[in-house]
């Protein structure tokens, strides 16, 4: 078994018009950089993206959305220190926001992954963005009922990486990158580093390879961050 | 009313620390409520949590010394103390909503005396964004705010009922503002006072809040070193 690719581009290379597309990372960590970029040069449309964020500046998310690759975004906070690309079309109606607690948002993605389709939390009872849902109430207190989220794709960022898919994550670049390893039909991650089948001690792999079909070595990868420090720009 | 010798935003922080115990393990929110971290009490050892899977970080690093991976929910740098965590993201929410934080700090617009805490948008105008405070106020042990007494043109921030957009129902405990402290007595709706500044009147203090405030017992001098 080998999952690896050679290259980002032949990674992302069927992900189609119309797909949901479910990107890790919290702001710039843990963010698929090369992947994203190299999505924005495959050029599918219309896609509904899952990530935390909105995009910070002109690279990443950021710049998927300012080719207009975006149809949907689902996402807690659409604010960054630079947001400009996603608020201008935002509020030109041109995209469309579901905006979802950021623990709501980690538990969809959760469910999704692990054949739950649906599930109560307390989290929004009362407010504008639980209004809409269906409610019960358990032991005395009242919880809104969320439903599983899943996607066609998800683009994600590891640390080490073998050719069974088996990873582990760097920091806190961790935060959405396993549960969106779980949650879409074709998981695609970028590792900074592959290893042979036994370099990674099993004891210490954190999203086994049973829910990752295609891995590509990305050494040195981008930081948004810095990439944004630099008011670097893709394509 | 003109309020003379408010508290400032880091005077209500080290307000805000003295309630924290050892061993406490504390969300604070993006920006003011971040100060509390720098007043921790000698002796005492909170763990911090951050929403995006970090347990035990502490100080910002110096300039030119940040690793973009290791950041805190506000996309701030951080570094970490021994014994630090990294964790995902549903682990870290299985925290907050576990009930395994014991306080949860947050900013305020408004907040109830029904414990009602309106904190993430103003109106229908702008980019909403929530981020994790709607499930902190739901899962920490503790919810607790800090906020000045009233807006900067004057009015109530703590009222009888949130005009702006709810966070999350019945959830604060306890408010530290720029004159006094305050419990929510959550189950009867009432703004209960533990201290307030001892230059203020009770009739100033109730003019500028929105609500009534009660009395349960003795209320304590609010006392705060000089900071800035």
């Amino acid at each position: 078994m080998n999952k690896c690719f050679a290259t980002a581009a032949e990674a992302v290379a069927d992900v189609f018009d119309g797909a949901t597309v479910m990107i890790g990372g919290f702001g710039g960590s843990g963010a698929p950089i090369e992947l994203i970029h190299a999505l924005i040069d495959a050029g599918p449309k219309n896609l509904t993206v899952v990530n935390n964020n909105a995009g910070n500046g002109h690279v990443g998310l950021a710049a998927m959305i300012e080719q207009g690759m975006v149809k949907k975004l689902i996402c807690s906070f659409p604010k960054s220190k630079d947001p400009k690309a996603f608020t201008d079309r935002y509020q030109a109606g041109e995209i469309e926001l579901e905006l979802v607690p950021q623990g709501t948002l980690a538990e969809r993605i959760r469910a999704g992954g692990a054949g739950i389709p649906a599930f109560y939390t307390p989290t929004a009872y009362g407010t504008e963005l639980g209004e809409t849902k269906p409610t019960a109430e358990f032991d005395g207190k009242p919880y809104v009922q969320e439903r599983w989220l899943k996607a066609d794709f998800a683009l994600i960022k590891a640390e080490l990486g073998d050719p069974y898919g088996n990873l582990t994550y760097r920091l806190a670049a961790r935060n959405f990158n396993p549960l969106m390893a779980t949650a879409a039909g074709k998981t695609i991650a970028q590792v900074s580093r592959l290893v042979e089948a036994g370099g990674i001690d099993p004891e210490a792999v954190v999203t086994p390879g049973i829910f990752v079909n295609r891995l590509v070595e990305i050494a040195n990868p981008q930081q948004e961050e810095v990439l944004n420090q630099a008011e670097a720009r893709y394509p | 009313m003109s309020i003379q010798g408010q508290l400032n935003q880091e005077q209500i922080a080290w307000r805000a620390a003295q309630d924290i115990e050892d061993g406490a393990y504390v969300n604070l929110g993006i920006g003011f409520p971040e100060k509390v971290a720098a007043y921790t009490i000698e002796g005492r050892e909170p763990i911090f949590h951050t929403e995006n899977g970090v347990l035990g970080f502490g100080r910002a690093p110096a300039k030119g010394e940040e690793d973009w991976d290791l950041i805190n929910a506000g996309k701030k740098a951080i570094t970490l103390k021994p014994g630090a965590a990294f964790f995902d993201h549903a682990t870290s929410f299985a925290m907050i909503r576990g009930g395994h934080l014991d306080v949860a700090i947050l900013g305020a617009l408004q907040v109830a005396s029904n414990g009602d805490l309106a904190n993430w948008r103003v109106g229908d105008k702008g980019v909403p964004a929530v981020g994790g405070a709607m499930d902190l106020v739901n899962g920490a042990k503790r919810v607790a705010v800090l906020t000045d007494h009233v807006t900067r043109d004057g009015k109530p921030k703590l009222v009888e009922a949130c005009s702006f957009p709810l966070t999350g129902v019945g959830c604060v405990t306890r408010v530290y503002t720029s004159l006094a402290v305050i419990d929510v007595d959550i189950a009867n709706a009432r703004f209960v006072l533990v201290e307030k500044l001892s230059h203020l009147s009770m009739d100033d203090l109730q003019s500028v809040t929105g609500a009534k405030l009660h009395v349960d017992g003795d209320v304590g001098e609010l006392e705060v070193p000089e900071l800035s």
